[in-house]
């Protein structure tokens, strides 16, 4: 619980006088990802930064600092009856709120509750000339100037530390419920779609080993309701299997081996023909590939999907790691980069080789 | 931006007729003269000429051209904003989005719908009724602002607390740059590796480029909505009552307030049977099931009850329903009838500190002289003051002004913003140096110049120069205002 907001400031200002690069990090839990940290960097860490700075549970409204863990915030908000109900995945006990943030990590909920970017509300941000500063608010509606906070998802820290976060936080659903059944794969894309489609309490929707698994959650009677009226049996300790879906905890994701593949693509798209083995979360928008691929040979099929791939564990991470970028895109975001670390002081090439 | 165009208005109308239908290339004052405004008809300014292009290419074109002469650009799409955000720039285009108005597909299966930026909110929704779904932000012009100006204002409506704005219900955008280029930010997945550039997009007032496409989610359309009024004899217990519900864990799909001024004009105009003699009404509509809206109607009764309603109805049937939002979506007009004319201000607040905000407002009321009504989106803690007065009294719209500029200091003074969903445009370009600091402020110029490094996109709005801002710290800025407003156009 404390505030490091002034020595975190120090070592940035320093960093830039000595023209050394920093690699940002909270509990450490997301090391695997991106490409690979610039091991010649200096470390940033937000570890010691935490502690929620104000809570108003009736405004939904929660302001935290962002080195504090997921499982800290979700102790406190569980306390009044309320959660992050886009369900963050906690890659491990110190899986901090700002490194779900700058990953853009969101779990099977997303699809219905909207995302970690959906929740910000507001940040506070040290850019690369080690300026503190403020965007967005503590309030659900703000259209005051460019959302620099939501800009941040998915940036993987590359534009600046966020130290703060005011997140949208929701009450905990009265009851859950969830349907399993058998299904092929080329199936349960439109079947999950069409569910999906219709007015139910439906908060997930995945596939895996040829099986579909449905969840219901909010009002006891509509949740009853609905699992009465759809197929499929009421599976026992559904909320453990969910909670292994979005911990990445579930079977599918074990072992370092075969490297793991993220699609983001269209719902509906027909299935990428490739060898290995699936995982469909999100109603078929988010699908998980484990198998030996080159970014190269993927891309075309996501593009066909609709979307794009990165490679989310394991394999080759000194090359480009995420879905490639149009030059137009590119230029831009070097620019937008530029434009808030001009000395490219913050994780050097850890999302894009060119940034 | 601060150099002048290279080319003249006779050679840019000669240049864009050659590839524009040239009726649709307009020049003469009389057919401009519809352009000179937005929603805010208080902010002025005619154009140099209106360009009505067909097809991407041609406002490729355009912006090449633009970009070549240092021409000032203004999109526009149905001109409804509510802060001269489409206010045309004297020297510039106005480049009206009007001819895309084309639905280009609705994905039933998917429940998508790909748009052009000129397709109107409402038909959105009308296109996808057929499939049982609907497109969520409706923002109360809905009837006829269109998608590509709600993704430039970042839109809202009465639903948001429950399905969110424009930024949460958009997939991709399709986009001309300042340069000319033709680039797809976001995709058909929920999401796309890097920095999220479509939120950054989305509210950015056609400062960082034109939207030519949009892809927006729909949802399913609820099974049932009920809604309940219940009448409060103060507005604290108006307020306690917002938040009774929340915490009660039912988030329903519009909550909205209005104090007894607002009352009365909307049954008044609506005939809507409201308590008129109550401080605070709400209107708390559930929707989902009919498992879930039978349950929680019956939950949201009795909280009421408990914090004290002095009067509770609830809707039987969709015709009740209808009437009693009739009052509240007629609130605007209602409140014209009593008053020659307006001034709506668009504060958010945190929700605590409602009754502390209209008490202060209530005491400027006085102080200013003018009458003040509330209707107020509680759920989210957006505030709509709309300021009485008489445009034919000389000096009182610059009274009103000063009266909603302190209105919006007091939001961000209690922990809010100075918008929340109708923008910053010209109209609260002054605030803008309230609610940021000057390092803020640079960094949004800094991002704009990423975008349009000649700064040719929408120039004088949303984000005002430093040396304005200072000055409107510094000084006593009553007796200055119009020279101010002049710089923070600079």
């Amino acid at each position: 619980m404390a505030d490091m907001t002034q020595q975190l400031q120090e070592q940035v200002l320093q960093a830039r006088q000595s023209g050394q690069k920093l690699n940002i990090v909270g509990g450490g839990t997301k090391a695997f990802m991106g490409r690979a940290a610039d091991p010649e960097a200096g470390t940033l860490s937000l570890a010691e930064h935490t502690g929620i700075v104000e809570y108003h549970p009736v405004e939904l409204v929660l302001t935290v600092r962002a080195g504090t863990p997921i499982k800290d915030i979700e102790a406190a908000l569980a306390e009044e009856g309320q959660c992050l109900h886009f369900e963050p995945p906690r890659f491990g006990e110190a899986s901090t709120i700002g490194g779900t943030l700058a990953c853009n990590l969101s779990g099977p909920a997303r699809p219905w509750t909207g995302s970690v970017r959906d929740q910000v509300l507001g940040i506070r941000l040290l850019n690369g000339k080690g300026e503190h500063m403020r965007f967005g608010g503590q309030v659900m509606k703000n259209v005051a100037g460019y959302d620099v906070s939501r800009l941040q998802a998915g940036a993987m820290g590359t534009l600046g530390a966020i130290t703060e976060i005011s997140m949208k936080v929701m009450p905990k659903p009265a009851a859950t419920a969830t349907l399993v059944e058998e299904m092929s794969l080329e199936d349960v894309i439109d079947y999950m779609n069409r569910r999906a489609g219709e007015p139910k309490p439906i908060t997930g929707a995945c596939w895996v080993d040829g099986k579909v698994y449905l969840r219901l959650s909010g009002a006891r009677s509509a949740v009853e309701a609905t699992a009465e009226k759809w197929s499929g049996e009421v599976m026992e300790g559904g909320d453990d299997f969910w909670q292994q879906v979005r911990d990445m905890q579930h079977e599918f994701f074990a072992g370092n081996d075969v490297p793991l593949w993220r699609f983001s693509v269209d719902s509906t798209a027909p299935n990428p023909k490739v060898e290995g083995r699936w995982f469909f979360d999100w109603a078929g928008s988010q699908r998980w590939f484990r198998g030996e691929a080159s970014l190269g040979d993927l891309e075309p099929l996501a593009r066909a999907a609709g979307g794009q791939v990165s490679l989310f564990r394991g394999g080759d991470r000194s090359g480009e790691v995420m879905h490639s970028q149009p030059e137009a895109l590119k230029a831009i975001q070097r620019r937008v980069k530029n434009s808030f670390d001009p000395d490219g002081i913050f994780n050097p090439g850890r999302l894009y080789s060119w940034l | 931006m601060n150099t002048k165009p290279k080319a003249s208005k006779a050679q840019l109308a000669e240049q864009f007729r050659s590839f524009i239908d040239p009726e649709y290339v307009i020049t003469d004052d009389e057919t401009l003269k519809p352009y000179e405004c937005d929603g805010l008809a208080m902010y002025r300014e005619m154009p140099m000429l209106v360009v009505l292009p067909e097809t991407v290419e041609q406002v490729q074109r355009v912006m090449r051209i633009c970009h070549e002469n240092d021409v000032p650009v203004v999109a526009r799409g149905a001109g409804t904003g509510l802060c001269a955000g489409a206010m045309p720039h004297k020297e510039g285009v106005v480049l009206s989005l009007a001819k895309f108005n084309r639905i280009i597909k609705i994905d039933p299966l998917g429940r998508t719908a790909r748009l052009q930026p000129g397709v109107r909110n409402l038909a959105i929704s009308e296109e996808a009724a057929q499939y049982g779904l609907y497109y969520g932000p409706d923002p109360s012009s809905q009837i006829a602002c269109t998608i590509g100006g709600n993704v430039a204002e970042n839109s809202g409506g009465v639903h948001c607390l429950k399905y969110g704005l424009t930024v949460h219900n958009i997939l991709s955008v399709e986009m001309v740059t300042a340069e000319g280029d033709l680039i797809t930010i976001g995709s058909d997945g929920l999401d796309s590796c890097g920095m999220d550039l479509l939120a950054l997009i989305t509210g950015s007032e056609g400062l960082l480029g034109v939207v030519t496409e949009v892809k927006v989610k729909l949802l399913p359309t609820p099974e049932v909505a009920q809604v309940i009024m219940a009448g409060f004899d103060s507005v604290e217990k108006g307020g306690d009552a917002v938040g009774g519900i929340i915490s009660h864990g039912i988030i329903p799909g519009g909550l909205e307030m209005m104090d007894s001024h607002a009352i009365i004009a909307a049954d008044d105009f609506a005939q809507a049977g409201y308590p008129r003699d109550a401080k605070a009404l709400l209107l708390c509509e559930v929707d989902g099931t009919e498992e879930e809206v039978h349950e929680h109607i019956a939950e949201a009764e009795e909280v009421f009850r408990k914090l004290g309603a002095t009067s509770i109805r609830t809707s039987q049937s969709e015709e009740e329903r209808a009437l009693l939002w009739k009052g509240r979506k007629s609130a605007f007009p209602a409140v014209g009838r009593i008053s020659p004319d307006y001034y709506c201000m668009d504060g958010t607040i945190p929700r605590r500190h409602l009754a502390r905000v209209l008490l202060e407002m209530e005491k400027m009321s006085d102080e200013f002289g003018l009458r003040v009504a509330n209707v107020f989106h509680a759920g989210d803690g957006n505030l709509h003051p709309l300021i009485l007065f008489d445009a034919n009294v000389p000096g009182e719209f610059e009274i009103t002004e000063e009266f909603g500029s302190k209105i919006l200091e007091l939001c961000v003074e209690v922990g809010g913003c100075i918008t929340g969903e109708h923008g910053v445009g010209v109209e609260k370009i002054r605030q803008m140096a309230v609610q940021f600091n000057d390092e803020e402020l640079q960094q949004f110029h800094d991002v704009k110049a990423a975008f349009d490094p000649t700064g040719i996109l929408n120039p004088g709005k949303g984000v005002p120069t430093l040396k304005f801002c200072q000055e409107y710290r510094s000084i006593e800025h009553k007796q200055h205002k119009h020279e101010q407003t002049d710089a923070a156009h600079g």
